[in-house]
């Protein structure tokens, strides 16, 4: 076991883990934040995205000591009350059905958003399904959701 | 009304998604819960001489460790196929036992031997690797064709050669005739590929038993939480009915897959019993892949026949259907009655016979997976109807509207009475929208860069609204497929609709509301979809077969015509007015041609109330209906795709997908737009990119998302998505289903295209690039020779 401490959504969180507890576990089993998902075991579906000091990050593939005085953001973070504008944008374009892949979606669409700009590249149609080579989603077919991040990206943008 | 029918409302569902708040099974933690794992056949066919759990049950938080023997002790029934489909000699199918933990044998790989329960996962998992089992592996066989083989491995003693039933439908002898005077034929060899559904959410489920009233309460991922109640309790004997509560939360997609109740369920509802703990179990995604029913897996030989006109005189299929290793609930109906029954395409074909042998192998129960048989059918279909006009050296699209059906109701040969559609207005708007003539000049431009540029077609037509139950019942089905809604009008106006459907990313929650919404003028946000809870919903059959629509919300339509017409006399009573004057609309209830009215609240109070309501009604304002459907209904449409193949590399690009469709009724452009997009992914992804591979001695190599190539966001085009719609005649809102045709349309499309492109016919799914370019070699080749 080891004390694992970081800030999660803001708030300082600390307990005694097994030296094996994923970050994923960590989220979801110690502190109930159960919006980060697991859709697989080989680190492909992306479903437990979650921002680690601002970048994201495969929850499923780091350990929770690895974070350990970290700042990570869940998809119960990336908004203060109000949705996010990538969270407005999946909801106007309908991108998302059943809705599991989709924290993880939102989570990569914010920091792919972010990247761009402070690369000054353009975030074009391309980019994104490109970007998104790490989430898998079975229920969209992915036309709706390259649409919301780009509308995410614009409201992003404007806000 | 701007939340009413057609209208693009945003989904009222999507919020509690959005920030992290779905409440998908794996979520909920009961109070002493412990976990489940199981022991699971490394070997695809072995007797289970021994197990010893022994070293298992010592280790730190194990609670137990129950195998298939102490389960059948307890009396919990075998897994059973639902629906009973007879061979051509009258025989019924050779259905084989199927425990929930085996108990002599184990018959694929993953067939599960024993669960363990322990204080966490980890230890469960451990403990789980612990138990020893002692086996006598067998020979093994994964194929179809290779398990009807004198010798092959025998994996259920009561079926023979493996052979489940050799079922046929149509009309032999005159088929063989008509094909005999054919002035032309097209013979295929076709392959649909086997195929693993992969909902995101992986399968799980947390079972309780409460000792104190003999109760058990199970959430798990089902899209007919009360199918799985029913079957739980009247053929595996866990609990009776009423003291079993199933609740299907959210759930994360299931696309035919979580339609099933598997061992795991069974297992774990039992271990809840024998250790009076909660017992929840997640599958990984390599369970997934080993234990969720695939889909597909058919060997099919079929001949056409045409006059010298081009129309068609007869066809010839013969299928072999790989089942697997057991007969899962709808597992005999979909090769059979899902699928041969939609083999008359959307054309006029007087002579169709089809034989299929299902048949049992090494391999994971293989049952509906989106379309389930429908694809298969079509595939068939649109694959000959493509081949055919090549070789006879016509235009594909020519030869597939000279045949459409052009009259309805059209009795097909094969049980289905096609009610409406007009085929040849979706080929137009399809082939409009792709600019189709304006095609050969893309090639020609495309050739000058060296890519192979191709167009392929798919005119599929499918039979969705599963489905009248007495026609069902006829043909094998244990239950009947009719939906139930209720109506609660709530003292202040407020709507609830607890319905038997099942929503698992279909947005039911949104769709459901806007036909309440429509007739009665209210807002959607004062409507409440209550769902997947046998608790609140008295019975229902659950969402698949793209049924939601046309049976589901059929059963609210009932319901609130009920509902309507109490309103009426209240509004009377209380307006002092003639009934027939009663008018409701924008919220209220009116009298024609006056300016009296009641709020909708209001009348929602005076029926609580009870006042003042017409002497001897009863007070409330809730309604129940249970509607049967009189008819399949069958979305059909027309499919373009267009590709570019790399000839270096046989990388296909999928330059163009256009879908015209016909869903009858649309309630929201935005969901069945969401719907189609979907299918088509799961289409090309048949098409281009996923197969289940099982080597000869029936190991999964295709069990992780590093070897199953699920479809990215790079695989995929944008699609154009476009609707020609014609009313349905056999329910109230015309509506015919939109959930599966993306899937059922378009792989034939694609192969299609590529075959067009390539200049060779031989080809077969999925199409990756090292089988194109070794076609592409061969047409080299055979044309260097010619």
């Amino acid at each position: 076991m080891t004390e694992v401490s970081m800030t999660v959504n803001g708030k300082p969180v600390k307990a005694d883990v097994p030296d094996n507890t994923l970050l994923v576990q960590f989220i979801r089993e110690n502190l109930r934040l159960t919006g980060t998902h697991v859709g697989c075991d080989t680190s492909q579906c992306g479903a437990c995205v979650v921002h680690l000091n601002g970048k994201a990050v495969k929850s499923c593939a780091t350990l929770a000591v690895a974070a350990n005085g970290a700042d990570v953001t869940t998809i119960e973070g990336l908004a203060n009350g109000e949705m996010h504008p990538m969270q407005t944008a999946f909801k106007e374009n309908h991108g998302l059905q059943c809705g599991f892949c989709t924290p993880g979606m939102i989570m990569t669409a914010t920091d792919m958003v972010a990247r761009y700009d402070a690369n000054g590249k353009e975030l074009t149609e391309a980019a994104i399904r490109e970007e998104l080579e790490g989430n898998i989603c079975r229920c969209t077919g992915y036309h709706n959701i390259v649409k919301a991040i780009a509308d995410g990206a614009s409201k992003m943008a404007s806000s | 009304m701007s939340e009413g029918i057609g209208a693009r409302v945003l989904r009222k569902e999507d919020k509690r998604f959005l920030i992290g708040k779905g409440r998908y099974t794996d979520d909920i933690i009961e109070q002493n819960q412990a976990y489940a794992a199981f022991v699971r056949s490394p070997h695809a066919h072995a007797i289970v001489k021994s197990i010893d759990a022994s070293a298992a049950e010592a280790m730190d938080g194990v609670v137990a460790v129950l195998n298939g023997a102490g389960l059948t002790g307890d009396g919990i029934g075998n897994i059973i196929c639902g629906w009973g489909v007879t061979s051509k000699d009258g025989s019924p199918m050779n259905m084989g036992a199927w425990s929930a933990l085996a108990t002599d044998k184990v018959r694929y790989v993953g067939d599960a031997v024993a669960i363990v329960i322990a204080d966490s996962i980890d230890q469960a998992r451990l403990a789980a690797e612990a138990v020893e089992v002692d086996y006598e592996a067998l020979p093994v066989v994964v194929q179809s064709d290779a398990a009807l083989e004198d010798g092959a491995p025998q994996i259920h003693e009561n079926a023979p050669n493996n052979l489940i039933f050799d079922w046929e439908i149509g009309e032999e002898d005159a088929t063989d005739t008509a094909l005999a005077g054919a002035a032309y034929t097209t013979e295929m060899d076709i392959v649909n590929n086997r195929l693993s559904p992969n909902a995101m959410e992986p399968r799980a489920a947390i079972a309780t038993f409460n000792e104190a009233d003999d109760h058990y309460t199970l959430y798990t991922t089902s899209q007919n939480p009360h199918v799985a109640r029913l079957v739980l309790s009247a053929f595996y004997n866990v609990a009776p009915e009423h003291k079993l509560r199933v609740i299907a939360p959210d759930v994360g997609g299931g696309f035919g897959s979580k339609i099933y109740i598997y061992p795991e369920e069974i297992a774990c509802l039992w271990a809840s019993m024998k250790t009076n703990r909660s017992v929840k179990w997640t599958s990984d995604r390599t369970e997934a892949f080993l234990t969720d029913a695939h889909g597909r897996d058919h060997i099919t030989h079929a001949k056409i026949g045409f006059d010298k006109d081009h129309k068609i005189v007869g066809l010839k299929v013969d299928t072999k259907a790989n089942l697997g290793a057991y007969m899962s609930l709808f597992s005999s109906a979909t090769p059979t009655y899902l699928y041969a029954t939609l083999l008359s395409g959307q054309y006029n074909i007087a002579n169709i016979h089809c034989n299929v042998k299902a048949v049992y192998t090494n391999t994971v129960p293989v049952d509906a997976y989106r379309g389930a048989g429908r694809p298969e059918a079509s595939y068939v279909m649109e694959r000959m109807m493509e081949t055919a006009a090549r070789e006879m050296g016509v235009s594909p699209t020519e030869l597939r509207r000279k045949n459409f059906v052009q009259e309805f109701p059209h009795q097909t040969p094969v049980i289905m009475a096609y009610d409406s559609g007009d085929f040849a207005a979706n080929q137009d708007q399809a082939m409009k929208a792709a600019d189709y003539a304006d095609f050969e000049a893309r090639r020609t431009e495309a050739a000058s860069r060296g890519k192979l540029r191709g167009i392929g077609f798919s005119n599929y037509i499918e039979a969705c609204g599963i489905a009248p139950s007495a026609a069902v019942g006829s043909l094998g089905a244990g239950v009947g497929l009719w939906e139930s809604a209720e109506v609660r009008v709530n003292p202040v106006g407020t709507i609830e609709v607890l319905t038997g459907s099942h929503s698992h990313g279909q947005g039911h929650e949104t769709t459901f509301a806007q036909i309440v919404a429509e007739r009665f003028g209210l807002p959607t946000e004062n409507i409440q979809i209550v769902h997947g809870d046998t608790d609140k919903v008295q019975f229902g059959m659950g969402t698949y077969g793209s049924r939601s629509g046309a049976v589901g919300m059929s059963a609210i339509v009932k319901a609130m015509d009920k509902v309507e017409a109490k309103v009426k006399k209240i509004g009377a009573h209380v307006l002092e007015a003639s009934e027939d004057d009663i008018i409701i609309e924008d919220g209220a209830v009116k009298v024609k041609g006056t300016d009296k009215q009641m709020l909708w609240h209001e009348v929602g109070l005076a029926a609580y109330t009870a006042h003042n309501i017409p002497e001897g009604m009863e007070p409330g304002l809730k309604e129940t209906s249970f509607y049967d459907p009189s008819n399949f209904t069958f979305p059909a449409g027309c499919y373009i795709c267009e590709v570019e193949v790399d000839p270096e590399t046989g990388t296909t690009e999928i330059v163009q997908f256009v879908a015209s469709d016909d869903f009858g009724t649309i309630i929201n452009p935005m969901i069945v737009e969401g719907q189609v997009h979907g299918g088509i992914a799961q289409g090309i992804g048949q098409a281009l990119l996923e197969g289940v591979v099982y080597d000869d001695s029936g190991q999964l190599l295709s069990a992780s998302y590093m070897d199953y190539t699920m479809p990215r966001a790079d695989d995929l085009p944008s699609y154009s998505v476009h609707h020609q719609s014609t009313e349905c005649p056999g329910n109230p809102l015309g509506m015919k289903g939109c959930g599966e045709a993306g899937a059922i349309g378009s792989p034939p499309a694609v192969i299609n295209a590529i075959t067009d492109a390539i200049g060779n016919n031989d080809l077969s799914m999925p199409a990756t690039p090292a089988k194109v370019w070794a076609a592409i070699q061969a047409a080299s080749a055979k044309q260097a020779a010619e």
